[in-house]
């Protein structure tokens, strides 16, 4: 899986509360959870985000709550992939879990800006800065959560594996 | 073998389990609250009739009770329904409190045990000894269709307190206190084993709001090896049989920290992270317009009482408006028999009913810009409590009851 888009760079820390607010956890419907990431804190990210963009953050991207709202309403909201220096343990599931494609690569925070266009391969973790040329090399996805991905998330994954268990 | 080990390689039947190793893990206790909506809707997706286990599947409702839009009828109704066509036995709807206290009181948490949840403080309960962890809606439905889930074995870090309490110093403080030293991703994926003196003297409800909190280090679990007191807890509440694990002498942390609590003052967490862990003292005088006293965190009996002890016979001023919310109805009647909840109303509280709250900024006394709470929840991120433009400062029930009395940050050894 290849992914190309422009870059919106986040600090440390970012967490889910941030990503997605309390107030609108009783939405269950995908498309409607996208239409509120970031809105309190970085009300122009929706404004301006465009499909297939791509997140890249610093450290513990994802941290706090447990509600995979913060993964499924980036995902709906078109993010191709979330590429950061380290991910909170749930989130990184939720991710995963939501077929939302998500690299670990420490030192991208310095390498990458705001408004870069870059390309990721997701299977091996390489990725080509397009704006500098500069290529960078993140952590490789274990093989089955890469099958989880490919798959398109947890919930087909696990029908396919239960069909075969039939 | 430490005890998230020894937990998850008899969940996953086997004999030894390695850090790292990815295992598929046997839920033993599976709980979900307003998001099992959630839940169900994913479930029904996997195209399986039937959830795996209708006695091991524990829902109530906690986040927003009552209802506080047509929204979340709509989804608790929805949610009622399902429970009933899958005849989940365990149900409390609104009528028990918040579900990590509510997991516990009605007897579900086990020693030795794999609880799941999804709620991130799920870290609660391995201060039963269990291996309690938070998850995410989608992989609960696979849980409910299959009972099991993978996880990767943590490394342990071993955490030992040593010491003793001074007056107006709670768990809290010391839970506030390490997180300060060890940040917000000190312990992100482990999982933390308590030990020491001032552990073995703690309340079953301190031990909570250490376990709790620890998911602010982003402890995948927090384990304090089951004693008598919790053995007696537990088997006062519970009918099945268990067996509690121990750590084996060999055991292989990957840290060890120590720290004591005899010089320990009341501890605060400042705007807008968890770890931004400060000294109560350096802060104090700092103006306020809500003080919360309750959540998963600080919302038991002994919170109940040491609020009650400063706020006995005092006003608080019009400036400030105190939220109380009980844990649970439990605690609520016990608060209520042994007078708390009265010395509350006549100090000029609002006294809520058990649920969430705003903690989650949901509903119930949400910020307006530029206001500032004091509360005793356990995430202060920036916007959480309601405006982008708002302050939440987090501590124990004793700084909440001392600060609210005097409309600013105060030392509750001052009182």
């Amino acid at each position: 899986m290849i992914l190309k888009g422009k870059v919106w760079k986040f600090g440390d820390d970012i967490n889910t509360d941030v990503i997605y607010p309390g107030k609108h956890l009783a939405i269950f419907e995908p498309e409607e959870m996208a239409k509120h990431c970031f809105e309190t804190i970085y009300p122009d990210f929706l404004k301006k985000l465009k499909k297939g963009d791509i997140i890249v953050a610093g450290k513990y991207f994802g941290c706090g709550s447990s509600r995979e709202q913060a993964a499924t309403c980036l995902k709906y909201a078109g993010i191709g992939c979330i590429i950061a220096e380290s991910f909170a343990r749930i989130y990184y599931r939720n991710a995963i879990n939501q077929g939302l494609p998500i690299l670990v690569c420490p030192g991208i925070s310095k390498k990458i800006e705001q408004g870069h266009t870059i390309e990721v391969d997701i299977a091996s973790g390489s990725i080509k800065n397009l704006t500098t040329g500069e290529k960078i090399q993140a952590s490789r996805l274990p093989e089955f959560i890469l099958g989880i991905i490919s798959d398109g998330g947890l919930i087909p994954y696990v029908k396919k594996k239960l069909k075969r268990n039939v | 073998m430490t005890i998230a080990e020894k937990i998850l390689a008899r969940a996953s039947n086997k004999k030894r389990v390695r850090c790292g190793e990815i295992v598929n893990a046997k839920v033993d206790i599976a709980m979900s609250h307003e998001n099992a909506g959630l839940v169900s809707k994913n479930f029904k997706k996997i195209g399986v009739k039937k959830v795996w286990d209708s006695k091991k599947i524990i829902i109530l409702f906690d986040h927003r009770v009552p209802a506080e839009s047509e929204k979340t009828a709509s989804g608790q109704k929805a949610v009622r329904e399902f429970i009933k066509e899958q005849m989940i036995r365990y149900f409390y709807d609104m009528r028990a409190g918040i579900c990590h206290q509510i997991l516990p009181e009605k007897g579900h948490i086990r020693p030795g045990e794999l609880v799941v949840g999804t709620d991130s403080h799920t870290t609660t309960h391995g201060s039963f000894g269990a291996f309690a962890t938070g998850i995410g809606a989608t992989e609960m439905a696979c849980v409910w269709a299959t009972g099991e889930l993978w996880l990767k074995v943590p490394e342990t870090f071993k955490i030992e307190i040593s010491g003793k309490f001074k007056r107006w110093v709670m768990s809290k403080d010391l839970i506030l206190h390490i997180i300060g030293k060890l940040r917000a991703d000190g312990a992100d994926y482990k999982a933390i084993e308590f030990y020491g003196e001032t552990i073995e003297h703690m309340s079953i409800a301190s031990r909570m709001t250490m376990c709790n909190l620890t998911m602010e280090m982003g402890a995948k679990a927090a384990i304090i090896p089951p004693d008598e007191k919790t053995l007696n807890y537990v088997s006062s509440r519970t009918e099945l049989p268990f067996t509690p694990v121990y750590a084996d002498e060999d055991a292989r942390y990957e840290k060890v920290y120590r720290f004591d609590v005899d010089g320990l003052e009341p501890q605060i967490a400042c705007p807008h992270k968890v770890d931004n862990v400060k000294i109560v003292s350096e802060v104090e005088g700092i103006r306020i317009d809500q003080a919360l006293l309750g959540s998963c965190t600080n919302g038991r009996l002994e919170d109940m009482e040491i609020a009650a002890k400063i706020l006995e016979g005092k006003q608080i001023p019009m400036s400030v408006r105190l939220l109380v919310i009980p844990a649970s109805r439990e605690v609520y009647l016990e608060a209520m028999k042994k007078g708390y909840i009265e010395t509350f109303i006549k100090a000029g509280a609002l006294v809520l009913n058990p649920g969430c709250g705003p903690c989650l900024g949901a509903h119930q006394g949400l910020l307006a810009s530029g206001e500032r709470c004091i509360s005793s929840t356990n995430r202060n991120f920036q916007g959480r409590m309601g405006s982008a433009d708002s302050e939440i400062y987090l501590a124990s029930p004793a700084v909440v009851a001392a600060s609210a009395i005097r409309g600013e940050i105060t030392d509750p050894r001052r009182m």
